[in-house]
């Protein structure tokens, strides 16, 4: 057991990888939590997908497939698309999931285009490209770390400075309006802070299982309680199990791609909690249903009596 | 001697282990025009969903003519609440109260030249024949409400269920929807709608009904209509509407407080 | 002899139809995203059907894409109605757990199989005219636009057969429940409808494209337009337009068709939302002028 732990340390690229799976993780379970309670589940999809023309366009300009230059592209790309989607809820009759599909499909099929102009590139770089699109965890490197890294821990720690206006903003605005905050901008910041989240975790798990790190972990921290703080940090918690979890496995098995692994296990957690949650979870409803029919039937029964 | 139109026995439906309404029995006879009232989250709209099949009660058993509600479907014509459909769809006045006659139309067929006229006929007779061919989405309030009453009344039904057809209308609507409701009961349809507006029970209604998730009183609002059972119907506590915005309030509150309290600037 | 671009932009016309036509009554119900997902996770389905029958033409991969159609419906449905997950969420986690799946098993069994992630999302649609329809000796053209096109009926005579049902249900499930609809046969139809034109446009466009041509023309149209029936035919007539248009400046720019196409189908959203009369940027605009002016 000890000598397995020794064996996963001292391989270099399980560590690195281990790491940006459970930076994943941990950041998009937080982050996470306020889009589920936002009802904004499928903006991960959304903001996953329109991040790709932004990552061929910042390679077909600078040359470079640096994390760092990539990620900016991605970035920008993926902010300008969640402001079409409020735009396009704001200013017509179409509703936030038309908004979703329109941005997510329009978004990536340009990225396709841009991205077969880089295909026909003779630079050998390219292949840095793919792994935004199907997430090649076994291909993080350092300088990838690092870059997450940096972007998550600024994101988390804008996040804990931001919690009780952030806390607001889901749960009361109103209340914020009335005491003078400016709820838009911490809307606005909020979801900046989602686009990171979102953006850093694609190189591990890929385009389109990423809106799963926001939801699968988020959902599972939801059904053990209803105090946002413990959500969160449940939140947090599944998903680094998940993406470390994951890692491990894959990297044990041939042939078994990393991000899909992750994706699965956290499903798994979700599935565990939505069954097993003491009060919230189906288990513990059907006991107290049998137990609440009982007295439904009891009381019933003295009031016809009477 | 009157027949019975609605036999209700201990219907119990439930949010999980919440209920919304308890071991309601009740009997309403024919060719009456009855109220439902009650605080918010009394399950007055549960209450008619109940009896159209729409939710599924925990316990007990409806009928509706002696029979369970989808042996008499044709004889029932449902209001819902307004804010229950997307106004932006694209379609006419019309188009909705045709719906009304897809039940007796059934599967694939196409409505036809009758459907048409009865559609416009049920429309004149709320006062909305020149705007058939409007986009819904240019409706008032109160136009939207007659929509709906023209899509009921076209159905030609024995018992119309309406969840608050009062909602938000203008006083010349709230007239034209209680005259018309006075023709149906002169007919003898009988009406069951669930109300907000307590000053007008009395000019509206022959019986009520006061719920709030039990049924506190039933029958013709001169005996029943009471201070009495209308401070018991209004005292209950409203039933909380999600325990995590509850908690999550509180420790905003707390928080908040405490700073202000501290003189902070929020 | 047919050249194969002409081949090629008459697949993409037939294709548009198919997805608009299918597309326009999801988009109406609220359920738009239900086209990525579906067009996700129906991978599971012809993974595993793969697994079995080790035979990539099989039909009975599309029987299994199919059914996995369906199977991510119900899924979605069972976890709403737990009460303890939204809609949003419960199509997120069911699609991407059943997509993950799927890249597992084509990962692990299936390496050196055309069935490629890349192809599954992307789509070549260029390739269509090498894969030819054969009886016996004679060459009927490419084997997309049969299928495509068989497609293309079967939404057609969904769409006439039951289109008041179709709109009842859009507009009001709960009447459509209380005079005897059930709902369910409704919705399981039309997802049936829209996973049978998924898999049939998967190949050819990748289901990026056939998410966009889903929702992209029918929320085009459906900004342009207040009657159903025009917004119908507009969103086809869009559709049509995002798969020749398309074509042509891929063909121009030499870069990729899907992508094309799905970009033209939003530029054309672009101008309609900017345009639009009653409910585009230009009309709200000029209400905040009108009421600025009369305050």
């Amino acid at each position: 057991m000890i000598g397995y732990l020794l064996s996963i340390f001292q391989d270099y690229t399980l560590r690195t990888v281990l790491l940006g799976s459970g930076i994943l993780g941990i950041t998009s379970g937080i982050l996470g939590t306020f889009t589920l309670l936002r009802k904004q589940s499928l903006l991960g999809d959304a903001v996953s997908h329109s991040a790709l023309p932004g990552i061929a366009i910042a390679f077909l300009l600078t040359k470079s497939s640096s994390p760092v230059v990539l990620l900016s592209g991605a970035l920008i790309f993926g902010w300008v698309s969640s402001l079409c989607m409020m735009f396009i809820v704001k200013y017509s009759k179409i509703k936030y999931d038309g908004a979703l599909g329109i941005v997510l499909s329009v978004f990536f099929g340009f990225g396709l285009v841009m991205l077969s102009v880089v295909q026909k590139l003779p630079n050998s770089r390219q292949a840095g490209l793919n792994k935004f699109l199907f997430g090649q965890a076994a291909t993080l490197l350092k300088e990838d770390i690092i870059t997450m890294g940096i972007l998550s821990g600024i994101a988390l720690i804008i996040t804990f400075v931001f919690w009780k206006e952030f806390k607001l903003l889901v749960f009361n605005p109103e209340f914020g309006y009335t005491i003078g905050l400016p709820m838009k901008k911490i809307d606005i910041l909020l979801t900046c802070l989602i686009v990171v989240a979102i953006v850093t975790g694609l190189q591990t798990v890929g385009v389109v299982l990423m809106s799963a790190m926001l939801i699968a972990p988020a959902s599972a921290g939801r059904q053990w309680t209803d105090r946002l703080e413990i959500m969160a940090a449940l939140a947090g918690f599944f998903g680094a199990v998940s993406g470390i979890t994951g890692t491990l496995i894959s990297s044990k098995t041939p042939n078994m791609p990393t991000g899909p692994v992750i994706v699965l296990i956290s499903f798994a957690l979700f599935a565990f909690s939505l069954l097993f949650a003491p009060k919230r979870g189906i288990i513990s409803r059907l006991i107290s249903a049998h137990k609440n029919n009982l007295t439904f039937k009891n009381n019933l029964k003295t009031t016809i009596r009477r | 001697m009157c027949k019975k139109v609605l036999e209700v026995n201990s219907l119990t439906a439930a949010y999980g282990d919440k209920p919304v309404l308890w071991d309601i029995n009740i009997d309403v006879p024919e060719g009456i025009i009855m109220g439902i009232i009650g605080p918010n989250g009394a399950g007055k709209s549960t209450f008619i969903k109940s009896l159209l099949g729409l939710i599924k009660p925990v316990a007990g058993r409806v009928k509706i003519y002696g029979k369970p509600y989808k042996s008499v479907r044709k004889k029932v014509a449902y209001v819902p609440q307004r804010e229950s459909v997307d106004w932006d769809f694209p379609t006419t006045v019309l188009d909705v109260v045709t719906m009304g006659l897809y039940g007796s139309i059934g599967w694939i067929k196409r409505p036809g030249k009758k459907e048409k006229q009865l559609a416009l006929n049920a429309l004149g007779k709320l006062g909305m024949k020149e705007y058939c061919n409007r986009q819904i989405s240019k409706l008032s309030g109160g136009q939207q409400q007659r929509t709906f009453l023209a899509r009921a009344l076209v159905q030609d039904a024995d018992l119309y269920l309406m969840d608050e057809p009062f909602q938000g209308v203008d006083a010349l609507t709230e007239k034209a929807i209680i005259n018309l409701i006075k023709e149906l009961k002169n007919k003898g349809k009988t009406i069951i709608a669930v109300h907000h507006n307590l000053e007008t029970v009395v000019e509206y209604f022959d019986w009520v009904m006061m719920l709030n998730v039990k049924c506190i009183a039933l029958g013709p609002c001169k005996e029943v209509f009471t201070e009495e059972n209308l401070a018991e119907t209004y005292s209950s506590p409203e039933i909380p509407c999600q325990n995590i915005i509850i908690e999550n309030e509180k420790s905003i509150y707390k928080s908040t407080k405490s700073a202000l309290l501290r003189g902070e600037k929020i | 002899m047919i050249s194969p671009q002409f081949e090629i932009q008459l697949i993409a016309v037939v294709t548009s139809l198919a997805c608009t036509l299918a597309g326009t009554f999801l988009v109406l119900r609220k359920m738009a995203m239900m086209s990525d997902a579906i067009s996700h996770s129906i991978l599971a389905g012809i993974a595993i059907a793969f697994l079995y029958t080790k035979d990539i033409h099989s039909p009975l991969l599309i029987v299994a894409a199919t059914a996995t159609g369906l199977v991510t419906v119900f899924l979605v449905e069972i976890l709403k109605n737990t009460n303890l997950v939204s809609e949003d969420s419960a199509i997120g986690l069911v699609f991407t757990s059943l997509f993950s799946v799927g890249v597992i098993i084509i990962s692990k069994y299936a390496r050196n199989v055309h069935l490629d992630t890349d192809a599954v999302l992307l789509g070549e649609i260029a390739f269509a005219p090498f894969r030819r329809f054969y009886i016996g000796n004679i060459d009927l053209g490419p084997k997309s636009l049969y299928i495509m096109t068989a497609i293309l009926i079967v939404n057609i005579l969904f769409i006439s057969l039951f289109y008041k049902e179709l709109k009842i249900s859009a507009f009001d499930p709960g009447l459509a429940f209380v005079l005897g609809f059930s709902p369910g046969i409704v919705h399981y139809g039309l997802m049936t409808v829209v996973s049978i034109t998924a898999i049939g446009a998967f190949d050819t466009v990748g289901s990026i494209l056939v998410v966009a041509l889903m929702v992209v023309p029918p929320l085009t149209a459906y900004l342009l337009t207040d009657k159903l029936k025009f917004m119908i035919l507009i969103s086809a007539i869009l559709g049509i337009l995002s798969g020749i248009l398309g074509y042509q400046a891929a063909h121009l720019l030499d870069v990729s068709i899907s992508g094309s196409m799905a970009t033209v189908s939003g530029i054309m959203f672009f101008l309609a939302f900017i345009i639009s009369p009653q409910k585009g940027i230009i009309a709200a605009f000029r209400q905040y002028k009108k009421v600025k002016t009369s305050s």
